[in-house]
């Protein structure tokens, strides 16, 4: 586990989250390095809630979307495609190939997790793309608590960023694109791409794999898709291995 | 307006099944080495796909602008090792300005 890989002078901090993690605190040290995605999380709702805003979603369907679905590649990917004329069904089909990489990220979590059905559904929900990757300890285990406490802070913040963006909406217009806000998002996944990149070497070689067929498929394949065979680059990840 | 509700309602449902259905299913199951291997570099396969559709996507096109140069700057910074919030603000920084250059 590498959470700080991103920040300067990071010895210090990942001994004594690692201390803390011993003495069971690991709630709190998810929560800590979470926080540069938290806040990142914030400028990315706060985007959001402008372009529903810009869009004539209301001030209460993003509000309510953003809480019940708690998801910015999917919500932007529903805002795409009802804003090009697409139906419902298009649009939750983009949603839901967009959701499907959390099927995998499931899988590999669910015998770290603990207790019955219902709650092992309740704990699947903490799945997030930066809480998952941070909680990974490698060897196919991840600290449960580590993820929950990882994705507090940042389903906070993704909630309080559309409340303020759609709240102050009315003042940025349609300014979203000439503020760069449309690339915080994939920014804020490179930013997480990096920090896997250092953990393993393997990784480069997939993540450029996952790169080139997204890049080929995109012109030809509905949004979402090229996400989603692209994930089959991890493939790769079958040669190589200690087992 | 209701076309907006029921996707919204939806795409929320389908969330909540998706991100329960590996823990329920698998229960404490652990899962096979090959599978492990594969899940290991899961992550940077889905990440890097993710940045080329947010980057080169647009409606379904493959689409070269603006965001390419923020996007560029934010890896520059991160291989500097900026912190994630200076690496996000130089990339929507870099696309305005692009932007209102082009």
């Amino acid at each position: 586990m590498n959470p700080e890989a991103n920040t300067a002078g990071n010895q210090d901090t990942r001994r004594k989250d690692e201390q803390r993690r011993a003495g069971g605190d690991e709630y709190l040290a998810g929560a800590r390095a979470a926080m540069p995605f938290a806040l990142a999380t914030v400028v990315l709702g706060v985007s959001f809630g402008v372009l529903a805003r810009s869009l004539d979603w209301g001030v209460l369907a993003p509000i309510v979307f953003s809480v019940i679905a708690f998801s910015g590649s999917a919500q932007f990917a529903v805002a795409a495609v009802l804003s090009t004329g697409g139906g419902v069904f298009t649009a939750v089909v983009a949603a839901v190939l967009i959701l499907a990489r959390f099927l995998p990220m499931g899988v590999a979590i669910a015998p770290s997790l603990k207790g019955g059905r219902f709650r092992r559904a309740m704990e699947g929900q903490a799945l997030l793309d930066a809480s998952w990757t941070m909680a990974n300890c490698g060897g196919g285990r991840f600290d449960r608590k580590f993820l929950i406490g990882a994705t507090t802070p940042q389903y906070v913040a993704w909630v309080s960023g559309t409340i303020v963006g759609v709240l102050a909406g009315n003042l940025l217009g349609n300014n979203l694109e000439r503020l760069g806000l449309d690339a915080i998002f994939p920014a804020f996944f490179l930013t997480l791409l990096v920090n896997e990149l250092r953990a393993d070497n393997r990784a480069v070689a997939v993540a450029s794999l996952a790169a080139m067929l997204a890049i080929i498929l995109i012109p030809f394949t509905s949004p979402g898709i090229p996400v989603i065979a692209a994930a089959a680059a991890a493939l790769l990840g079958l040669w190589g291995r200690s087992s | 307006m209701s076309a907006l509700w029921i996707t919204v309602v939806a795409v929320a449902l389908a969330g909540v099944v998706i991100k329960a259905t590996g823990p329920v299913l698998l229960g404490s199951k652990e899962l096979p080495s090959w599978a492990s291997s594969v899940i290991a570099v899961l992550a940077p396969a889905l990440l890097a796909a993710l940045v080329v559709t947010g980057t080169f996507g647009e409606d379904g096109r493959l689409v070269l602008d603006a965001r390419a140069a923020g996007i560029a700057v934010a890896a520059i910074a991160l291989w500097l090792r900026a912190p994630v919030l200076l690496a996000v603000a130089l990339a929507a920084l870099t696309t305005a300005v692009v932007r209102s250059l082009g």
